[in-house]
């Protein structure tokens, strides 16, 4: 390299007007859409704004009135308790899928196979088993049916509702959970099971001595990143449910959207995005904090 | 480190303790393929329930719910999603007698998935070259910058972000759907970068000292090495972008700029007096899911293998 002349080199050091050339689009694409729509997000939560006359500045207003809205609290409840049900079941299966994958066959077909659900959009999954679990000519209530249990109205009913969504987006989302859980599975020496094999050890030991403990940081980025897309669930229930029967799918981002397009309170609906903004940030700091997702114990 | 060693199983003779475990691991592979099975049917029932359920007719659903087959064969449903049906045929066979004509849908689909994917990846391509190559003041702050984009959730721009469209009068336009993602997205610019820094810098320096310019070496050299990840990215653009519904729902209003997804939901929600059109609905969903389908068929491998952990994502 230092064979070739400090001349040219030197001439071509600085790129400035290029660079500025080639960041030029992307710039202005992260200035206009991103940046500027979050402060903008931001200053509009502090305001009255129905897109038609301009934003007026009415201070901590709408915050005022969140905490006072039972509406909103109860968004908030139906959204956590979906995101459990979602997180806790898309996790384990997720990660049975991606170890019996590791060790059964690491073939790419299977692999499709799994991440085929994935491929179709929300609102397809929403409507194929919108179809499925329909109450009168559903096969999934056929098929209670046959096996002697009652039919259940899965959308309908305000028990169901919630743990009916959060399956639906099981169904699409846990093959690329699996996948991703599978990556991080080829990261752990495969001598570490020829070892615990020598010595005896049962594959469920080998799960809980080897596998688990290793996987943990892969496996907390997975839930980071599961747990915020879960918190924005919006799809599913705008299709299927609306948010009904009475309030019990109402999930916030629902709410949200309700509040801007239904009723044209773009402010309210502001500080409430806000509230969901600052709820993500405190669920990935204290995620990232108590799961140690930057140390690793493969050293 | 955590081991393996059950130190209960160590003065078991080596030639046991190589038996044992292989025939109780025969036995968890059955029950492990087991379960795998059940993951595909799971995974691929729901895929032939709706093509089962497109092919039949409407009427003939109700007697023969529990058929595995479909019922009563017909292209009912696939005609009154495409409008080829008059409004008397389609409500006698069960559909909702408003004209729907999904070709256009899916035209609006392809036209922005199309734009956001081609200006997406190369907008995002010309500025991870600047950031991986080019040598300028605030490179790497500018960068920072833009990295700090990926942890802001995507839905909380939405709203601004129409307000904004709104403003530039772009409300139902497939523009108006296209810009917020046409020009870059933060995680774009990560994923290239990451590969432009890959590349072998001796094979540029050569093009560079024969003449050529940055410019030409971008065009020339970077983007046909690069041609792999390129591809990756633009596929993952497309169906990302084929397959969002809350954006376009909040831009497109009429027709004129509806894409499936959007069409989807409106097709469901004009349901017919004597009960839903689900032949019809079942057909239009598979118009809808084909062509990723189709796409994910010719590109599985690649799309599977992209997935991991690229750094962040």
């Amino acid at each position: 390299m230092a064979t070739i002349a400090d001349a040219p080199r030197r001439k071509r050091k600085d790129d400035t007007q290029l660079a500025i050339l080639f960041i030029l689009p992307a710039l202005i694409g992260f200035l206009v859409f991103l940046l500027w729509p979050t402060l903008r997000g931001i200053y509009l939560s502090f305001t009255k704004f129905n897109l038609l006359t301009p934003p007026e500045f009415n201070g901590l207003d709408n915050y005022v009135r969140m905490v006072q809205d039972p509406v909103f609290w109860n968004s908030l409840r139906v959204t956590v308790y979906y995101v459990i049900v979602n997180i806790v079941i898309q996790t384990a299966l997720a990660l049975a899928i991606a170890v019996m994958m590791q060790r059964l066959t690491k073939r790419t077909w299977l692999r499709g196979i799994v991440l085929t659900p994935y491929l179709v959009s929300n609102v397809v999954a929403a409507l194929i088993f919108l179809w499925i679990l329909d109450y009168q000519l559903g096969i999934g209530n056929r098929v209670l049916e046959l096996i002697g249990m009652d039919r259940i109205a899965f959308l309908a009913d305000s028990n169901w509702v919630i743990p009916t969504v959060a399956l639906i987006n099981v169904w699409r989302h846990v093959g690329y959970t699996a996948l991703l859980i599978f990556a991080g599975l080829q990261t752990i020496p495969e001598t570490l099971y020829e070892a615990g094999r020598t010595d005896g050890a049962s594959e469920l030991t080998m799960f809980r001595r080897i596998t688990l403990p290793l996987l943990r940081p892969i496996l907390a980025l997975v839930l980071i990143i599961t747990v915020v897309g879960s918190f924005q669930v919006f799809d599913t229930v705008a299709v299927t449910t609306r948010g009904g029967p009475i309030d019990s799918s109402r999930v916030l981002q629902y709410y949200i959207y309700d509040m801007a397009f239904g009723r044209f309170q773009f402010g309210y609906a502001s500080a409430m995005s806000v509230a969901l903004l600052v709820v993500l940030v405190v669920i990935t700091f204290l995620q990232y904090r108590l799961t140690r997702a930057e140390q690793s114990d493969l050293a | 480190m955590a081991t393996a060693t059950e130190p209960v199983a160590v003065p078991v003779a080596a030639d046991i303790s190589d038996k044992s475990p292989r025939t109780s691991f025969n036995f968890g592979r059955a029950l492990a393929w087991i379960f795998m099975i059940l993951v595909i049917l799971a995974s691929l029932f729901p895929f032939y329930w709706m093509l089962r359920t497109a092919l039949s007719s409407n009427n003939a659903l109700y007697a023969g719910s529990d058929s595995l087959l479909p019922v009563d064969t017909s292209w009912g449903g696939f005609e009154r999603v495409f409008g080829l049906q008059t409004g008397q045929e389609a409500i006698d066979a069960g559909g909702a007698g408003q004209p729907i004509n999904f070709w256009h849908y899916l035209a609006n689909s392809v036209i922005v998935s199309c734009l956001v994917t081609a200006g997406q990846v190369f907008f995002s391509a010309m500025a991870a070259y600047a950031f991986a190559r080019l040598q300028w003041r605030h490179r790497e702050k500018v960068f920072a910058f833009f990295l700090a984009g990926l942890m802001i959730p995507a839905i909380f721009t939405l709203l601004p972000n129409f307000v904004l469209i709104k403003q530039l009068g772009l409300v139902d336009t497939l523009l108006g759907i296209s810009l917020p993602t046409m020009l870059m997205t933060p995680f774009a610019v990560f994923f290239l970068r990451q590969f432009f820094l890959g590349i072998s810098r001796e094979v540029e320096e050569a093009a560079l000292v024969e003449g050529a310019s940055k410019v030409r070496v971008f065009f020339r050299l970077i983007l046909p090495m690069s041609s792999a990840p390129l591809a990756t990215l633009a596929i993952l653009t497309y169906i990302t972008s084929w397959n969002d519904y809350f954006w376009p729902l909040m831009v497109s209003y009429t027709d004129r700029s509806r894409v499936l997804t959007v069409a989807l939901g409106v097709f469901k929600s004009q349901t017919p007096q004597t009960g839903p059109d689900w032949s019809g609905l079942m057909a239009a969903t598979l118009v809808a899911a084909l062509p990723m389908l189709v796409l994910f068929f010719f590109f599985a491998k690649r799309i599977v293998n992209s997935i991991g952990f690229s750094g962040i994502k």
